[in-house]
Protein backbone atom coordinates (compact mmCIF):
# COMPACT_ATOMS: atom_id res chain seq x y z
CA UNK A 1 0.00 0.00 0.00
CA UNK A 2 1.19 3.70 -1.09
CA UNK A 3 0.47 5.95 2.45
CA UNK A 4 0.79 9.93 0.60
CA UNK A 5 -0.24 13.11 1.77
CA UNK A 6 -3.16 14.93 0.66
CA UNK A 7 -0.59 17.62 -0.57
CA UNK A 8 1.49 16.00 -2.49
CA UNK A 9 -1.24 13.95 -4.41
CA UNK A 10 -2.29 17.62 -4.97
CA UNK A 11 1.13 18.52 -6.51
CA UNK A 12 1.61 15.81 -8.84
CA UNK A 13 -1.81 16.09 -10.11
CA UNK A 14 -1.03 19.76 -10.45
CA UNK A 15 1.88 19.06 -11.96
CA UNK A 16 -0.01 16.70 -14.34
CA UNK A 17 -2.62 19.04 -15.55
CA UNK A 18 -0.05 22.04 -15.87
CA UNK A 19 2.27 19.92 -18.14
CA UNK A 20 -0.93 18.14 -20.29
CA UNK A 21 -1.11 17.40 -22.99
CA UNK A 22 2.53 16.34 -22.48
CA UNK A 23 3.60 13.78 -19.92
CA UNK A 24 4.64 15.46 -16.80
CA UNK A 25 6.91 13.05 -14.85
CA UNK A 26 8.73 12.97 -11.16
CA UNK A 27 9.71 11.80 -7.80
CA UNK A 28 8.79 12.22 -4.21
CA UNK A 29 12.14 11.10 -2.45
CA UNK A 30 11.67 9.82 1.38
CA UNK A 31 14.42 8.55 4.04
CA UNK A 32 15.56 5.62 2.90
CA UNK A 33 13.85 2.37 3.77
CA UNK A 34 10.75 4.45 5.36
CA UNK A 35 8.19 4.10 2.74
CA UNK A 36 7.68 7.67 3.56
CA UNK A 37 7.40 9.32 0.21
CA UNK A 38 8.15 13.93 2.03
CA UNK A 39 9.49 15.56 -0.45
CA UNK A 40 7.99 16.37 -3.78
CA UNK A 41 10.90 16.78 -6.75
CA UNK A 42 9.21 17.35 -10.29
CA UNK A 43 11.21 16.63 -13.34
CA UNK A 44 11.70 18.02 -16.90
CA UNK A 45 10.24 15.82 -18.94
CA UNK A 46 13.37 15.69 -21.44
CA UNK A 47 10.92 14.07 -24.13
CA UNK A 48 8.50 16.89 -23.63
CA UNK A 49 5.99 14.32 -25.47
CA UNK A 50 2.61 13.38 -24.80
CA UNK A 51 2.97 9.80 -25.49
CA UNK A 52 6.49 9.42 -23.47
CA UNK A 53 8.76 10.96 -20.82
CA UNK A 54 12.55 10.49 -19.57
CA UNK A 55 14.54 12.24 -17.01
CA UNK A 56 16.70 14.40 -18.33
CA UNK A 57 20.23 12.44 -18.12
CA UNK A 58 21.89 15.31 -15.83
CA UNK A 59 18.94 15.88 -14.05
CA UNK A 60 19.01 12.66 -13.38
CA UNK A 61 22.59 12.55 -11.55
CA UNK A 62 22.03 15.51 -10.03
CA UNK A 63 19.00 14.19 -8.71
CA UNK A 64 20.29 10.96 -7.51
CA UNK A 65 23.45 12.81 -6.24
CA UNK A 66 21.24 15.07 -3.54
CA UNK A 67 19.08 11.92 -2.82
CA UNK A 68 22.32 9.84 -1.90
CA UNK A 69 23.83 12.64 0.22
CA UNK A 70 20.34 13.21 1.73
CA UNK A 71 19.98 9.46 2.57
CA UNK A 72 17.63 9.39 1.06
CA UNK A 73 15.74 7.60 -2.04
CA UNK A 74 12.85 7.60 -4.47
CA UNK A 75 9.99 6.49 -3.10
CA UNK A 76 7.27 7.49 -5.62
CA UNK A 77 8.09 7.42 -9.04
CA UNK A 78 5.31 9.16 -10.71
CA UNK A 79 4.28 10.34 -14.25
CA UNK A 80 0.98 10.70 -16.34
CA UNK A 81 -0.91 9.95 -19.60
CA UNK A 82 -2.29 12.09 -20.46
CA UNK A 83 -5.08 10.32 -23.33
CA UNK A 84 -5.01 6.82 -21.91
CA UNK A 85 -5.97 5.15 -18.30
CA UNK A 86 -3.71 5.49 -15.34
CA UNK A 87 -2.13 2.06 -15.78
CA UNK A 88 1.24 1.34 -16.75
CA UNK A 89 2.37 0.61 -20.49
CA UNK A 90 4.71 -2.17 -21.83
CA UNK A 91 7.10 1.05 -22.20
CA UNK A 92 6.28 1.77 -18.44
CA UNK A 93 7.19 -1.65 -17.51
CA UNK A 94 9.97 -2.04 -19.82
CA UNK A 95 12.23 0.53 -18.28
CA UNK A 96 11.24 0.11 -14.81
CA UNK A 97 14.47 -0.34 -12.61
CA UNK A 98 13.76 0.79 -9.09
CA UNK A 99 11.97 -2.51 -8.01
CA UNK A 100 11.40 -1.07 -4.45
CA UNK A 101 9.42 2.42 -5.35
CA UNK A 102 5.88 2.79 -5.93
CA UNK A 103 4.83 3.55 -9.92
CA UNK A 104 2.00 6.54 -9.40
CA UNK A 105 0.13 6.64 -12.67
CA UNK A 106 -2.13 9.77 -12.99
CA UNK A 107 -4.23 10.00 -15.94
CA UNK A 108 -5.51 13.51 -17.12
CA UNK A 109 -7.66 12.01 -20.11
CA UNK A 110 -10.26 13.50 -18.03
CA UNK A 111 -9.46 16.76 -17.60
CA UNK A 112 -12.37 17.25 -14.34
CA UNK A 113 -12.05 13.41 -12.61
CA UNK A 114 -8.06 12.73 -12.96
CA UNK A 115 -7.07 9.05 -12.28
CA UNK A 116 -4.63 8.72 -9.23
CA UNK A 117 -3.15 4.77 -9.33
CA UNK A 118 -0.45 3.19 -7.81
CA UNK A 119 2.15 -0.13 -9.01
CA UNK A 120 4.88 -2.09 -8.23
CA UNK A 121 7.05 -2.79 -11.34
CA UNK A 122 8.92 -5.77 -10.33
CA UNK A 123 11.20 -8.16 -13.18
CA UNK A 124 8.17 -7.26 -15.29
CA UNK A 125 5.16 -7.92 -13.19
CA UNK A 126 2.74 -5.16 -12.31
CA UNK A 127 0.61 -5.48 -9.44
CA UNK A 128 -1.87 -2.95 -8.30
CA UNK A 129 -2.06 -1.61 -4.30
CA UNK A 130 -4.14 0.43 -2.63
CA UNK A 131 -3.79 4.08 -1.68
CA UNK A 132 -4.53 5.74 1.37
CA UNK A 133 -4.23 9.44 1.24
CA UNK A 134 -3.96 11.48 4.80
CA UNK A 135 -4.01 14.71 5.74
CA UNK A 136 -1.09 16.41 7.21
CA UNK A 137 2.37 14.33 7.61
CA UNK A 138 2.63 10.84 6.88
CA UNK A 139 3.44 8.56 9.71
CA UNK B 1 44.13 1.51 -12.06
CA UNK B 2 41.49 2.07 -10.35
CA UNK B 3 38.18 3.66 -10.82
CA UNK B 4 34.95 3.64 -9.06
CA UNK B 5 32.14 2.24 -10.39
CA UNK B 6 28.64 3.61 -8.64
CA UNK B 7 26.27 0.86 -9.14
CA UNK B 8 22.38 0.92 -9.38
CA UNK B 9 20.31 -0.56 -6.71
CA UNK B 10 19.03 -2.86 -9.61
CA UNK B 11 22.27 -3.82 -10.87
CA UNK B 12 23.47 -4.59 -6.86
CA UNK B 13 22.32 -8.33 -7.06
CA UNK B 14 25.38 -8.79 -9.41
CA UNK B 15 27.65 -7.26 -6.89
CA UNK B 16 26.75 -8.66 -4.05
CA UNK B 17 24.93 -5.74 -2.83
CA UNK B 18 27.71 -3.48 -3.09
CA UNK B 19 27.05 0.14 -4.23
CA UNK B 20 30.63 0.98 -5.41
CA UNK B 21 32.77 -1.26 -6.88
CA UNK B 22 36.33 -1.21 -8.31
CA UNK B 23 37.11 -1.72 -11.80
CA UNK B 24 40.45 -0.72 -14.51
CA UNK B 25 40.52 -0.12 -17.68
CA UNK B 26 41.56 2.83 -19.82
CA UNK B 27 37.99 3.19 -21.91
CA UNK B 28 34.44 2.86 -20.62
CA UNK B 29 34.38 -0.26 -22.72
CA UNK B 30 37.37 -1.84 -21.18
CA UNK B 31 35.75 -0.97 -17.40
CA UNK B 32 32.63 -2.91 -18.49
CA UNK B 33 35.04 -5.69 -19.56
CA UNK B 34 36.29 -5.95 -16.40
CA UNK B 35 33.15 -5.36 -14.29
CA UNK B 36 31.98 -8.37 -16.06
CA UNK B 37 35.10 -10.54 -15.06
CA UNK B 38 34.29 -9.18 -11.83
CA UNK B 39 30.35 -9.99 -11.95
CA UNK B 40 29.28 -12.42 -14.53
CA UNK B 41 26.07 -10.83 -16.30
CA UNK B 42 26.54 -7.49 -15.29
CA UNK B 43 27.65 -6.48 -18.90
CA UNK B 44 24.64 -7.61 -20.74
CA UNK B 45 22.70 -4.93 -18.58
CA UNK B 46 24.84 -2.06 -20.07
CA UNK B 47 25.95 -3.00 -23.47
CA UNK B 48 24.02 -4.64 -26.42
CA UNK B 49 25.26 -5.33 -29.70
CA UNK B 50 28.31 -3.49 -28.84
CA UNK B 51 26.87 0.19 -28.26
CA UNK B 52 25.62 1.37 -24.90
CA UNK B 53 21.99 0.42 -23.84
CA UNK B 54 19.78 3.39 -24.81
CA UNK B 55 18.02 3.33 -21.44
CA UNK B 56 21.07 3.40 -19.28
CA UNK B 57 23.00 6.38 -18.32
CA UNK B 58 26.72 6.23 -17.49
CA UNK B 59 28.20 9.42 -16.12
CA UNK B 60 32.22 9.72 -15.87
CA UNK B 61 32.79 12.14 -13.14
CA UNK B 62 29.60 14.22 -13.65
CA UNK B 63 30.03 13.46 -17.13
CA UNK B 64 26.95 12.04 -19.17
CA UNK B 65 29.51 9.41 -21.82
CA UNK B 66 27.38 9.64 -25.15
CA UNK B 67 29.22 13.58 -24.97
CA UNK B 68 32.39 11.76 -24.37
CA UNK B 69 32.70 8.58 -26.66
CA UNK B 70 30.15 6.46 -25.40
CA UNK B 71 31.76 3.13 -25.13
CA UNK B 72 35.26 4.56 -26.44
CA UNK B 73 35.34 7.22 -23.54
CA UNK B 74 38.44 7.17 -21.91
CA UNK B 75 38.82 7.05 -18.02
CA UNK B 76 41.87 7.61 -15.91
CA UNK B 77 42.86 6.34 -12.62
CA UNK B 78 40.82 8.56 -10.17
CA UNK B 79 37.74 8.96 -12.34
CA UNK B 80 34.10 8.15 -10.71
CA UNK B 81 32.00 5.97 -13.33
CA UNK B 82 28.13 6.69 -12.38
CA UNK B 83 25.74 3.95 -13.66
CA UNK B 84 21.80 5.11 -13.58
CA UNK B 85 19.10 3.36 -15.59
CA UNK B 86 17.17 5.83 -17.52
CA UNK B 87 14.06 7.11 -15.58
CA UNK B 88 11.38 6.53 -18.35
CA UNK B 89 8.18 5.27 -19.81
CA UNK B 90 5.30 6.63 -21.96
CA UNK B 91 1.44 5.37 -22.89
Amino acid sequence: MLTIAQTIVDAIVAHARLDHPDEACGVVAGPARSDRPERFIPMVNAARSPTFYEFDSTDLLKLYREMDSLDEEPVVIYHSHTATQAYPSRTDISYASEPNAHYVLVSTADEVDVEFRSFRIVDGEVTEEPVEIVTGEVE
Amino acid sequence: MAIEVSIPTILRTYTDGAKSVEATGATLGAVINDLESQFPGIADRLVDAGSLRRFVNIYINDEDVRFLGGIDAEVADGDNVTVLPAVAGGA
